[in-house]
């Protein structure tokens, strides 16, 4: 169960390697999370990442295999919660933590690769975001935190590919928040601005640039306060009502 | 408080409850039984249904514990009549859905006052029961379970009357037993004869924590009540400073004895409830206002408003035992992400960790506007019942302050290692690796529980949150190798 602070004490992980959510299932370890799934499509990864939340302090760690790219696998995912609902013996918190960066040059962008970024940013984990919704709606209790990013406030063409999915996520993550009133089912949606993680080696950091760490910090920070929308950091907020507000022409002008 | 005459708003309903402290909404199937009976039919059709299921009185524990998620939850307080009231021997058998001051509206004027109250009177028999509540004569009286000589129990296994002469052993673990050996239908309590409804209080303020501890320790057991408040705010050598209140039941020469307009109305009114309620808090309003400048404020104005020393005042039962009642809904005024408090009790001669506790406070400046120190006399029989021997600190805290849930797990650290406790009733938040070092009886517990409910179908937000019926998958302890059995050696 969800503790009074806000602290869950089990969770999923949906993009179970994925290096901000495994440093938000350590920070919440460090408080009351003691079982975990992780679901993601890389098996050794999931291996690595489990013995990483081990070390943390997590006492039971499940694998769980799955490639929400493959529409068998997305049929599937009825069957993916009930596995997860039995592994943890009812779910606190399910972490949606997928993307692709991808590119934004039109050269590189086929349609084929259109297609999969939309897969890994917006319909994967829109999928997997209502099923565990329904789930969790009908045990009367829970919450939801999905990785959003500032990139879908307002789409930039410096990664409007990757900026459309995450709006699109960021839109629905809102939408079934307010679907979910009065279900006991919470929903966090988190953006942050420029995170260094691997998704981001070598590029270059945009200002107010984070670490998955102050991700983590600011995410258990929101389910204490039971904040809808957290931004990482907090400043962005504020930046983005601007930036919201720029005309197309210069918005259009800005570096990056 | 209007909510418990509310006439049954249809049979079934899904509905999110919370705690007293508002922090937690889950959502259950709620069930409002018309009476004991039909509760007791309720229950096995919701059984039937494979759990999980609690009993509800009027949602005065502050957290988890009448509530689950998903399941089913039966709301008790239609159930409330009240069946025998021997004036006499001042014994009252009713439905364990009637509450505290339905119950003291019919006795007080008979001359009858119920042998333990907690802060409220807005709480159900048979919450109080399965919290085995105490009250500001625990340290003479002991608490709420002592009193009673017969239960009415629908349990999974069947319908058990417990008593302390059989049934001993299942009363004991569902008094204090949070609601999870079963629903209770009907009680018979013990109430105490009383000549006047008057309390002859004294008032007296301490400068300090240990000018509180020492009056207590000295000149508690001429006192019946006993209870200080403390300013949680005060630093230095104001630290712990507080208002002690502590009284008797007025006596008829006491009231006669009394002078001026009160003594008078007294005089008139000897065993008058006089209940009032000043009002309420309408909305939650969308910020907390008890925040630190508040706390502080009222704090301050408090400490000046008492006097230094005042005797033989003649207060109400409502304003001397429920002073909260008087605001209606003012669990509001914490805003939208509510609050918790944090009960816990350490024994005589471990008086260091209550003050680390009080300094902590102080030094953090939380805004606890509700503090209240006690000393607590001898244990009760139930299992999980949590007063002890010892020095008991209550400190309602605003959720959502940064940093909050660490501090709370550094005074569990103390408390443990004081041999103390956490108050279950008032729980929100406690490891639940420490449950065992605190309620060292619950093995025996969980025997009674097994026996009472074989297929663990009574279970609770607070049940799973902390794994009292059996360990959670994930704790540490249900991980710990197995020690070898004599065959593997």
């Amino acid at each position: 169960m969800i503790d009074a602070t806000g602290m869950p004490q089990t969770a999923v992980l949906v993009g179970g390697t994925s290096e901000i959510g495994l440093s938000v299932l350590k920070a919440l370890a460090a408080r009351r999370l003691d079982s975990v799934v992780l679901a993601g499509r890389d098996a050794e990864g999931l291996a690595a990442a489990a013995l990483e939340l081990e070390g943390a302090g997590v006492a039971r760690v499940v694998a769980e295999k799955v490639d929400l790219s493959d529409p068998a696998a997305v049929d599937g995912l009825e069957g993916l919660v009930e596995r997860c609902e039995r592994a943890l013996g009812g779910i606190d918190l399910v972490l949606v933590s997928t993307g692709d960066l991808g590119t934004a040059s039109l050269a590189e962008l086929t349609p084929h690769r259109v297609y999969r970024m939309f897969e890994a940013n917006a319909t994967g984990p829109a999928a997997a975001i209502v099923a565990f919704a329904k789930r969790l709606a009908a045990a009367g209790a829970g919450r939801i935190v999905v990785l959003s990013s500032v990139a879908g406030v307002r789409v930039r063409k410096a990664n409007f590919v990757y900026g459309a999915g995450k709006a699109a996520v960021d839109g629905l993550s809102l939408g079934l928040a307010d679907a979910l009133e009065g279900t006991g089912v919470g929903v966090t949606v988190v953006r942050p601005g420029f995170v260094r993680t691997r998704m981001t080696t070598g590029m270059a950091a945009a200002p107010f640039a984070v670490d998955a760490a102050d991700v983590a910090h600011a995410v258990v920070r929101g389910l204490e306060t039971g904040a809808p929308v957290v931004w990482v950091p907090p400043v962005l907020r504020y930046v983005f009502v601007l930036l919201r507000l720029l005309p197309r022409a210069v918005f259009r002008r800005l570096p990056g | 408080m209007t909510e418990h005459h509310a006439a049954p708003s249809g049979p079934t309903e899904q509905r999110l409850l919370t705690g007293w402290g508002r922090s937690r909404p889950t959502r259950a199937t709620v069930l409002r039984p018309a009476g004991a009976e039909d509760a007791a039919r309720l229950l096995r059709a919701a059984l039937d249904g494979g759990g999980p299921l609690v009993a509800r009185g009027l949602g005065r524990s502050y957290c988890d514990a009448a509530q689950s998620a998903g399941g089913t939850v039966l709301e008790m307080t239609s159930a409330r009549r009240i069946l025998e009231f021997d004036a006499k021997a001042g014994t009252v058998t009713a439905d364990a859905g009637l509450s505290i001051d339905e119950l003291l509206r019919l006795s007080v004027p008979s001359g009858w006052f119920v042998p333990v109250t907690p802060g409220t009177r807005y709480v159900t028999l048979g919450g109080a029961l399965a919290a085995d509540v105490h009250g500001k004569n625990h340290h003479v009286d002991g608490s709420f379970g002592r009193f009673v000589s017969d239960a009415v129990l629908a349990a999974p296994a069947g319908v058990r009357h417990l008593s302390p002469r059989d049934g001993a052993d299942e009363l004991w673990a569902s008094a204090g037993g949070m609601g999870l050996t079963g629903v209770f239908l009907q009680m018979t309590l013990q109430m105490l004869r009383i000549e006047t409804s008057a309390i002859l209080v004294d008032t007296e303020r301490c400068s300090d924590l240990e000018d509180c501890m020492a009056r207590m320790s000295t000149q508690d057991a001429d006192y019946r009540y006993s209870v200080a408040w403390l300013d949680c705010l005060a630093r230095g050598r104001h630290l712990g400073r507080g208002v002690l209140t502590r009284g008797n039941h007025a006596r008829q020469e006491d009231v006669e004895a009394a002078g001026g307009r009160r003594g008078r109305d007294w005089r008139e009114h000897r065993l008058a409830l006089a209940p009032r309620q000043a009002g309420r808090v309408p909305v939650t309003p969308p910020l907390r206002l008890l925040s630190r400048a508040s706390v502080r404020a009222f704090n301050e104005a408090w400490f000046r408003k008492a006097p230094a020393r005042r005797r033989r005042e003649l207060q109400s039962i409502p304003a001397f035992f429920h002073p909260l009642d008087g605001v209606g809904e003012w669990n509001r005024l914490y805003g939208p992400l509510g609050f918790t408090q944090y009960q816990f009790v350490v024994p005589f001669g471990e008086e260091d960790a209550l003050r680390r506790v009080v300094e902590q406070l102080s030094s953090r400046q939380v805004p606890s506007f509700l503090s209240v120190l006690k000393r607590f006399g001898d244990a009760g029989s139930g299992h999980l019942s949590f007063p002890a021997p010892g020095w008991t600190l209550a400190v309602d805290i605003p959720l959502g302050l940064p940093g909050l849930g660490e501090l709370l797990d550094r005074f569990d650290a103390i408390v443990v290692a004081a041999g103390g406790r956490v108050y279950l009733a008032k729980d929100g938040r406690v490891r639940p690796e420490l449950i065992h070092s605190m309620y060292p009886r619950l093995d025996e517990w969980r025997e009674v529980c097994d026996r009472l409910d074989p297929g663990h179908l009574i279970s609770s937000d607070l049940d799973r949150r902390l794994g009292l019926r059996s360990e959670r998958p994930g704790s540490a302890r249900a991980l710990r190798p197995r020690p070898p059995t004599e065959e593997a050696r």
